[in-house]
Order: structure tokens, then sequence, then C-alpha cells
């Protein structure tokens, strides 16, 4: 499961052009990302520039 | 907003503003459905354009520009600048917000409707035919029906996706990118400077554009493959702090730029991507204006025929990627690979080329003279180069 800093996000989108599945939507101002079908691959916490996304482990 | 469309245009930005400018002009009923409550802001672009990139398709005007760009300023990982004057080839760094806003408005007044905070949820398809998008317009879900979609829609293209084209971007070829727009800085005018080797920006570089009397855009793009070890943040606020600690940040923005292959088929049936969305972007140098702009003007066009023609398949919309590949999609795979040539430069590669390149004097020193520098320097990369020439 992936989790989001909400308030640091600036929603550019990147996540969403790397997430295999597409399980991210992210519109003007909000970005949700649909558990379900979600495959933990970690990329989209890996290509954030600013380190919005994070794993539940971590923090 | 009518329920009935010739095209859907899903974006605002450079490409999908010439796509309806275009498909308009052609008389059809175009409407161009924009996710944001802007057309052309939030900002996500460093801003560089070349100035035939633009004028090819309107006229400059003075207020699009920030700054004139007459040359170049290229720092090695060991700090040694080269300055490289540009000979025939003027740049602008722009005012995209004011840039963006001009281009919707010549759509609107070539006749396509625009509409902001529309956000497309999903299209309609029979079979594999792409018929009209779903619209969540001001908080209201609606159908709309058309007879082609050109998804303008971004980096974060999702009308490609649903489309079932591939638009997967490998990791390696995405940019991680970060910009502070800074004012209270003493840059170069008139100079684009990039900082390049593993310490300013891994796969990738590091920019200051300026933007007018001590303003300037300063950002940095690392490829996906290094963001995970250190974010382009961290190293982006490393550089801020050692060199324009006294800077103030008026905007942040980020972003991802897809540095890879333009998309082999950016098309479907009753479908076409421009842009960012079908990966036209320079990859060297991360640039896509100059190019979604080609590209929509393409698609606007073929859009036309297509509705002369009253066909919609993806064989009829191939005449757009076919035009895209000769107006510059070739070049953009040429550049991928020396691209993938640079790359594998070291840092240590890097010095020595911009060492040989120091010794050329300023005067004499043109793009070309600071590539064969770098190919002397670097005799493994002759090969490589006259692989990416020779089309191997």
């Amino acid at each position: 499961m992936i989790l989001i800093k909400e308030n640091l996000c600036d929603f550019c989108g990147t996540c969403v052009a790397v997430c295999p599945p597409d399980c991210i939507e992210v519109r003007e101002a909000s970005i949700t990302i649909e558990d379900e079908s979600c495959i933990d691959c970690d990329l989209c916490i890996e290509i954030c520039p600013i380190e919005v996304l994070y794993g539940e482990n971590e923090n | 907003m009518k329920t009935n469309y010739d095209v859907v245009i899903v974006g605002g930005g450079p490409a999908g503003s010439l796509a309806a400018r275009e498909a308009a002009k052609g008389g059809l009923k175009v409407v161009v459905l924009e996710k944001d409550r802007d057309i052309g802001y939030p900002v996500r672009c460093g801003e560089a354009v070349g100035e035939k990139g633009v004028t090819q398709f309107t006229p400059m005007r003075d207020s699009w520009i920030a700054e004139k760009i007459t040359s170049a300023t290229l720092v090695s990982p060991n700090g040694s600048q080269v300055d490289v004057k540009f000979q025939k080839e003027t740049g602008y760094i722009l005012n995209r917000r004011i840039f963006d806003y001009d281009l919707s408005r010549e759509a609107a007044e070539a006749g396509a409707s625009i509409f902001t905070k529309a956000y497309v949820k999903g299209l309609i398809k029979n079979q594999s035919a792409v018929q009209g998008v779903c619209v969540d317009y001001l908080g209201k879900e609606s159908q709309i029906n058309c007879k082609i979609v050109i998804g303008a829609d971004g980096l974060a293209s999702r009308v490609g996706r649903w489309a079932g084209l591939n638009t997967l971007v490998r990791m390696k070829d995405m940019e991680s990118a970060l910009q502070y727009s800074v004012s209270n800085v003493n840059v170069k005018s008139n100079t684009m400077v990039m900082y390049v080797g593993n310490n300013y920006a891994p796969g990738g570089y590091l920019w200051v554009f300026p933007k007018g009397d001590k303003f300037a855009n300063i950002g940095i793009g690392i490829s996906g493959k290094y963001s995970k070890e250190k974010s382009a943040k961290k190293y982006l606020d490393a550089f801020m702090q050692k060199e324009y600690p006294e800077a103030a940040i008026l905007t942040t923005m980020c972003g991802g730029v897809p540095c890879a292959k333009p998309m082999e088929k950016p098309v479907g049936n009753g479908v076409m991507l421009v842009g960012d969305a079908a990966h036209q972007v320079n990859p060297m140098t991360g640039g896509g204006i100059a190019a979604a702009m080609k590209a929509g003007w393409i698609a606007g066009q073929v859009a036309v025929k297509a509705c002369e023609k009253g066909e919609y398949s993806e064989k009829q919309l191939n005449a757009y990627p076919k035009r895209m590949f000769k107006e510059f999609g070739k070049s953009h795979n040429l550049f991928y690979k020396i691209k993938e040539t640079t790359e594998k430069l070291s840092d240590d590669d890097l010095n020595s080329i911009a060492e040989k390149v120091l010794s050329i004097p300023f005067d004499k020193r043109t793009l070309t003279s600071v590539f064969k520098a770098a190919v002397f320097k670097k005799p493994s990369m002759i090969m490589d180069v006259i692989k990416v020439f020779a089309g191997v």
C-alpha cells in the first residue's frame, strides 16, 4: 500500500505516468491510489521528485 | 457544452491548442477539455524554446518572451565553465502562462469551444473504436460523442491507456524533474547555463535559465534510474544552498519528462495522441514545446482530412505519425541514440571534454567544434556517433 503526504503533493502526475497497473488518479488538486489494483512496485515512490509518496512501513 | 462534436481534444496545452486551431480552421466542430481551472497554469516547464519552433506556427509576441537566449554555458562536474555562442539559432525563455493562454485564444478565435475544469474520466468505445469521452464538468458527469479524440493530456496521459496504446515510459527514460522560479539571483543574462555530471544531476542536467533581471528558472531533471537513491529535490536543494543561498523561491513546480523515443504508434481507431502524451520530447534536452506544437498542428489537419472522408480508422489516422516521424520523430530517435552514448560518459570524461573545448578560442567555439572536441577526447564515441548517423 502506498501512502501520500497529500498536503505536499504538487499533483504533477509523474507517478501516474510510471504506474504499471494505472491505479493512480491525479486531478487538479487531488490524488487517489486504488489499493486493490496497486501491485506495490514502488515505482511511484522512486520517481516522485519531491518525496510525497511512501510505503506503509516507512516514516 | 454540447453532446456531439467532430473532435474532442483532451488537454489545453500547446499540443491541444494547435490541434484545436487547425481542426477548427478546417471547419470541424471542436471542443478542448482542460482539467484545471486555468489554461497554461500551473506551468510545469523550463520554458526554453528555439525561435523557429514557435514562429513556424505563429508570430512571436513580446509578451511571451521573458528572455532572449544567445549563448549557452556548460558546467562540467569539476566546475569548468564552457561558453558556447549560438551561431544562427536564437532561443527564448518563455512566459508559458501567457504563451499557452494566447495559443488557446487562437484556437478559440478559429472557432473551437474550450472548457476548463472539465476532467475526462474515460472513453466511449465501440469495439476498439473510440467514439467519445465521459467528462466531469463542474461536478456534473456527461457523455460527449465524437468522431475523433485527440489525447493532448500530457505526461500522465490516460487517454492513450484507455485506448489500449502502449504509453508506459521506462524508468531510466523518465526524468524526475523539479524547478524553482527564483528572484534575487545574479545570473548571466541571455545565457542558458547547464550543469552536467553525477554530482549535479545523474542521467540528466541541472539548468539555470534567466527570466529577466535577477530572476530565473532553476531546475533539475534526473533519470528515474537514479531517483530512488536520492530525489530530484535533494539534488536541487543542495545546489541552491551552495550557489544561491540568498534566492527567494517564488514558485515550486515539479513534473516528469518522458525522454524516451517518440511513441511508434500514437494512433488507434478514432484516437490520436500528441505532445508529452506521445513522448514527443527531444530526449537529449528534454525540450518538448516545439514538437508538441508540430504534432498538434499535424494531428488537427489529419483530423480534417479524416472527417472529409468520413473515415476515422487507425489506418486513416496513420497519416499523422507518418508526417510526425518525417518532421521530427526520426531526429528524436537519433537524439535518443546520442543520449544513450553520452549517458555512458563518466564525470572524468566530461571534465576532460570540457578541458579540450576550453582550448578552442571562444569566437571559434560552435556546437560542431564542441562536438568534434568531445569525440577527440573520447575516441570510443566516434563509433557510437557514426552508428547514430548511419542509422545502425
